[in-house]
């Protein structure tokens, strides 16, 4: 039995025991969530620094990451392209409708360009890619997991993370600016085709303002963005499948929480990378 | 001694017995246990395991599910490191190994997973491959030669198509034997089955018993079984220990061990239904 709960000489309770014991129940809950958020960026640190280091240590295995970037990349073309397309449509209607205000409809290229470039391509890319090739990660070391493939790994002296989470990071990092890319052209084709054949936008003011208005800098920064997303949706997809424990309905969680922390880290990364890269290229004004 | 409360640190090392010399390789004994502990959170799950296991033999470890069998066998193969103490293989202490050392030790071993534990990304070739390719630069053909013939001592090679097809594709029977050809392609000196005949039916469970006793007398292979089928035990196992509570209660030949009255063996005996409870006759 511990001091706090004994009693004094005169029998009455142990007061400032008691009073101890309550303020170190509160110092323990306001601690918890504070250490739930360190444990959890420090297991996701040691993750991507133990994957990064696999990258250059032998065995190299070259079809491994291949069949990554084919899953991530050109699995997602398709998704990727549709929701690009019409992203940069709804854009140009939007954009249309506000400049008509102010007569300004010739701007609407030079206003998809820049959004798309910089927010819209890097950020659309890595939500579609979190939702399939993210989620797909999740599910796929889940099920390793608890049927002890990875396990088996171990057992013929196979690092596990280089052998499934080195070319999993790197494919995504690799294939997320490529697939930006994509996501930009086939945007500002559907911004164009909205633009020109709907809107009877004037052609030529509008590849004028786009070209005056947005610079190779934007396609930087929109591709280093999403690079950077591309760490943290594989390295959250690959945690959350690598440390399921328990049966399938665990792995579903899995693949939930995955998704879930995947869309979270973008979003949250995308507004202090977009600080970051103002304050090292301002807007052009 | 009192067994150790759930939440008492074991202790820091437990010397080897008195007289022995567990630093030197023994013609008989291949890994030798000592005072093995290991908790997980307020879970004290090995309480100071002793265990040899017999080179050459089937060695069958047996116990009531959550007793640390599985445990047992992943420190074995050097899956989880101990609380404290020791494991001795071919006379060398392998707990202090680093991650190099284990690995390289890990080429004598060759483990057989409860549910075969198959790449589902494989078929059945890559699958059986596998360590030879992580492991040598060998040629396609040699490759193929050597899983070829194991599918052959297997008795896979019968099967139509198996070469090509996908682990869900294979019987239960089928998904274990790959598991075996593919623990056996590098030749190992020690066979470590978890539960190899659990979910199978009666007839699948005699044939993989037939498939472990003929691996360990054609390969000459150390063979480690962790299993709760009593039938199985008795019927391959050349040594057979239990485990309770954490620690081995018993150990020695199976006619030894039959004749055991501690009360856990005897329970576990009599309820599997291989003798007539109380009296010692075998069913």
């Amino acid at each position: 039995m511990t001091s706090a709960s004994s009693a004094d000489t005169s029998g009455r309770p142990n007061q400032p025991s008691r009073l101890a014991e309550i303020l170190a129940a509160l110092r323990d809950a306001a601690v918890a969530p504070v250490k739930v958020v360190l444990s959890y960026f420090g297991e996701h640190s040691i993750l991507l620094g133990k994957s990064m280091a696999g990258l250059f240590r032998p065995p190299f295995r070259l079809r491994l990451f291949l069949e990554q970037m084919q899953f991530v990349g050109v699995g997602s073309l398709p998704i990727i392209m549709l929701v690009g397309f019409f992203s940069g449509a709804v854009s140009a209607q939007q954009a249309i409708s506000a400049l008509r205000i102010f007569n300004q409809e010739r701007f609407v290229g030079a206003t998809v360009g820049i959004s798309l470039a910089q927010e819209l391509a890097p950020v659309f890319t890595g939500l579609m890619i979190t939702a399939r090739a993210g989620s797909g990660m999740a599910t796929e070391l889940g099920s390793m997991r608890i049927t002890e493939q990875i396990d088996a790994l171990t057992t013929f002296a196979v690092d596990p993370i280089q052998y499934l989470v080195t070319p999993r990071v790197i494919a995504t990092i690799l294939m997320m600016p490529i697939m930006t890319m994509v996501f930009n052209i086939v945007g500002l084709t559907g911004a164009y085709l909205y633009s020109i054949v709907l809107e009877h936008i004037d052609l030529g003011q509008f590849i004028e303002q786009f070209t005056y208005w947005t610079d190779p800098k934007d396609y930087v920064i929109g591709a280093t963005k999403a690079a950077v997303f591309g760490v943290t949706l594989s390295v959250a997809s690959c945690y959350q499948g690598f440390n399921v424990r328990g049966g399938a309905k665990e792995v579903g969680l899995a693949t939930t929480r995955a998704v879930v922390a995947g869309s979270v880290s973008i979003l949250c990364t995308d507004y202090f990378l977009i600080d970051v890269f103002h304050i090292l290229w301002p807007y052009k004004s | 001694m009192n067994p150790p409360r759930a939440n008492e640190p074991p202790p820091a090392a437990v010397p080897a017995m008195p007289g022995e010399n567990l630093a030197q390789r023994d013609e008989r004994w291949q890994i030798r246990v000592r005072g093995l502990h290991k908790t997980f959170g307020p879970q004290h799950v090995l309480r100071g395991i002793d265990l040899d296991i017999e080179r050459g033999r089937t060695n069958i470890i047996i116990g009531g599910s959550g007793q640390g069998k599985s445990v047992l066998m992943k420190h074995l193969m050097g899956l989880l490191k101990p609380d404290a103490g020791q494991i001795w293989v071919d006379g060398q202490d392998v707990v202090p190994f680093n991650d190099l050392e284990m690995a390289r030790l890990r080429r004598k071993y060759g483990m057989v997973f409860q549910y075969a534990a198959l790449f589902d990304s494989m078929n059945v070739v890559e699958n059986i491959a596998f360590p030879l390719i992580e492991r040598y630069k060998l040629t396609r053909a040699e490759i193929m030669e050597r899983v070829r013939d194991l599918l052959r001592r297997l008795d896979l090679a019968d099967v139509a198509g198996i070469e090509q097809k996908f682990p869900p594709e294979l019987s239960g029977g089928q998904r274990k034997r790959v598991g075996l050809a593919r623990a056996l392609i590098d030749r190992p000196e020690i066979l470590l089955y978890d539960e190899p005949t659990t979910g199978l039916d009666p007839i699948a469970t005699k044939n993989v018993d037939e498939m472990i006793r003929r691996t360990a007398d054609e390969f000459g292979v150390t063979s480690v079984v962790i299993s709760h089928d009593m039938a199985s035990t008795f019927r391959i196992g050349d040594r057979i220990s239990m485990l309770d509570k954490g620690r081995i209660i018993v150990s020695g030949p199976p006619d030894e061990v039959l004749q055991s009255r501690l009360p856990a063996l005897r329970e576990f005996v009599e309820t599997s239904g291989l003798v007539a409870p109380e009296t010692g006759v075998e069913a």
